[in-house]
């Protein structure tokens, strides 16, 4: 039924299996064969290809925005951040009294601030549930509130992309002060359990990458159905003549709104899926840097395309592994060149290449 | 009816006038005096310059009418008051006896049922021809709607047959991008004919066309007269007098003469704003 669903579709063909692939063997592997074994994975790898997964869906929520709707939105790190801090607070909820402290109920760093309770927004996030609905809420509930108020008011451009670098900016510096009751500029970490079992076996974590895997395949075949339907035309339409759109009667703020609040809950999931993985989320996620980035994967890998977006998130991130290894101080640069050169040469990034490629051959 | 022109206006550049904004399509249409659209004492100023000065306009239902007068003389202003793009600075402006359009914005206005082609073709170039069609369709226009909506046999029907009117049925399935500038024409007189609209506001529809396809258009929104409104803005002056019943000549932002093209063009005061003293 799948391959039917995207029957003539050969690029996303091929991007599912790859997946499927991914999300199956590294983790059996990992767990089947013998460390030493050709075919072993080790934990090592396991985390980074969780990772790269996780920002995958990141940039695919970005170019659901960006390269289908035209609003680039420079703060898209903030609804990751913030999923990351839903799935932050549940883990910190697990840890119990096996903290520092041994407080049964407060997680270490507000024994240390010396408060006596937890704070009203903590409530709630030891029933896993409750946090995982949270990690769509949060962002969902940011991002129409901030749809809202710039949407109506016809904010469009490059004043919408600073206002959305000013909010991921703003909780930065938020979520930085330890009144803010989120653990300061150390954010959350030592976390050891998720839903009872470790999270440092091996088998959590090869069932957290089967996870990423199967959240990334289903955002990527949810968003592709959505950018099909006839919102997913109209969307397009506004990217292209917002004001023609208008005429036609379509409240253009309603749909950049449905997209922006979807997009930021897919970040959201990328954010909870990534905290559990890297053991640790702080108040750095928020940073515009980041943001910056998930728009160069976007670019790199061809922003309208939705396999674009997960092809550049990864192979960006490969680079950016490789590269740090390697040469640490010249990533930035790399970066920064690789953005360049894609605008100017590539504007339809690495997809977009194969896509002139095949065009010639045929 | 027309004089609640003191009532407070909602200004659109006021962020938060959405929220007191009156419902829309709770008055149903009312053209029982005849009248679809009343234009009273308008005026709209840019920066000093009075781009529409005191101009008042009514168009009858079903009726054809030309919209003619040099350039800066208000015609496309005109448009953009009537589909709430630019809101005037006093005046009224009413679709039917009861709809006050100045309540509304642009989308309100379309759904009521006054539609726009605008002067510049804009069509959605990385859309088919056939998913142009699809948009712009009579239909429930709310973001969720739209997400499952799926077309029926009778609306595919009804966008081939507007295909085959406006004759790019051959390029359904092309983007709309690679069509030539008579057929972007086209397919947005098309996608004005599926909206279904009470009054059509067409603005330079011959702009770029050959004579055939002048001729045609012609023929088409004569054929269209008696069911919809039309209101015409054009420069070519051969095709304004093959179509035109009534002809509106606009000057310095008001109506300057209305009557037939020949009571028009023999006007001593047209020929004099058209030709210099």
């Amino acid at each position: 039924m799948l391959l039917k669903f995207l029957e003539n579709d050969k690029e996303s063909q091929w991007v599912l299996i790859v997946l499927l692939a991914v999300t199956l063997i590294i983790p059996v592997c990992n767990l089947i064969f013998p460390e030493g074994s050709i075919f072993y994975f080790s934990a090592y790898t396991v985390s980074l290809i969780g990772k790269y997964l996780c920002f995958a869906i990141l940039a695919l929520s970005l170019d659901l925005v960006w390269g289908y709707c035209g609003i680039l939105v420079l703060g898209q790190g903030a609804f990751f951040a913030l999923g990351g801090y839903a799935m932050g607070m549940y883990l910190m909820r697990q840890i119990g009294d096996r903290g520092v402290y041994g407080d049964p109920i407060l997680p270490d760093f507000m024994v240390f601030l010396d408060w006596k309770e937890l704070p009203w927004y903590w409530s709630g996030f030891d029933i896993f549930p409750f946090a995982m609905l949270m990690v769509f809420v949060v962002p969902g509930t940011l991002a129409f509130i901030f749809g809202w108020l710039t949407f109506r008011s016809r904010v469009t451009g490059v004043y919408l992309s600073i206002i959305s670098q000013a909010l991921t900016y703003a909780l930065l510096l938020a979520f930085f002060r330890n009144e803010m009751g989120f653990g300061g500029n150390n954010g959350l970490t030592d976390f050891k359990d998720i839903l009872g079992f470790n999270l440092q076996s091996d088998v959590v974590r090869a069932f957290l990458l089967m996870c990423t895997g199967t959240a990334l395949m289903s955002s990527f075949l949810v968003s592709r159905w959505v950018v099909r339907t006839r919102l997913g035309r109209v969307v397009t339409a506004i990217r292209d003549q917002e004001s023609r759109v208008r005429f036609l009667g379509y409240r253009v703020e309603m749909f950049k709104l449905w997209v922006f609040v979807f997009s930021a809950m897919l970040a959201g999931l990328a954010g909870a899926l990534y905290v559990p993985q890297v053991g640790i989320i702080n108040p750095s996620e928020f940073s515009p840097l980041i943001s910056l980035e998930i728009v160069v994967w976007v670019a790199v890998g061809g922003r309208g395309s939705l396999y674009g977006a997960i092809i550049g998130a990864i192979i960006v991130n490969y680079g950016k592994t490789v590269m740090t290894g390697l040469f640490p101080e010249v990533w930035l640069f790399t970066l920064g060149a690789a953005f360049i050169l894609v605008t100017i040469f590539l504007p339809d990034g690495l997809v977009g290449l194969w896509k002139r490629k095949t065009q010639e051959n045929v | 009816m027309l004089n609640n022109a003191k009532e407070p206006r909602l200004n659109r550049y006021q962020s938060f006038s959405f929220m007191n904004r009156t419902p829309v399509g709770d008055k149903k249409l009312d053209v029982s005096h005849k009248t679809v659209l009343y234009m009273e004492d308008v005026s709209v100023s840019f920066d000093g310059f009075k781009a529409l000065n005191k101009l008042s306009l009514y168009i009858d239902d079903g009726e054809l009418r030309c919209l003619i007068g040099p350039n800066g003389a208000g015609k496309t202003t005109l448009m953009d008051v009537i589909t709430g793009k630019t809101r005037p600075d006093n005046g009224s402006v009413y679709f039917g006896q009861t709809i006050d359009l100045l309540q509304m914005d642009e989308p309100a206005i379309a759904q009521a049922g006054i539609c726009r082609k605008f002067q510049k073709p804009s069509v959605f170039e990385n859309l088919t021809v056939f998913e142009n069609l699809e948009l712009s369709m009579k239909a429930d226009k709310g973001a969720w709607i739209t997400l499952l909506a799926t077309l029926t046999g009778e609306q595919r029907d009804r966008i081939d047959e507007v295909l085959e009117i406006i004759g790019i049925m051959s390029l359904k399935g092309q983007l709309a991008g690679i069509l030539s500038h008579g057929q972007k024409q086209w397919l947005e007189i098309g996608m004005l004919l599926i909206q279904e609209p009470k009054v059509m506001l067409v603005d330079e529809p011959v702009a770029g066309m050959t004579h055939q396809e002048i001729d045609r258009t012609a023929e088409l929104l004569l054929s269209l007269q008696g069911k919809h409104s039309v209101i015409v803005v054009e420069h070519d002056m051969e095709f304004v007098r093959s179509i035109a019943k009534k002809v509106t000549v606009l000057h310095e932002g008001s109506v300057l003469t209305e009557g037939t093209m020949d009571e028009v063009q023999n006007d001593p005061r047209v020929i004099q704003v058209y030709l210099g003293e």
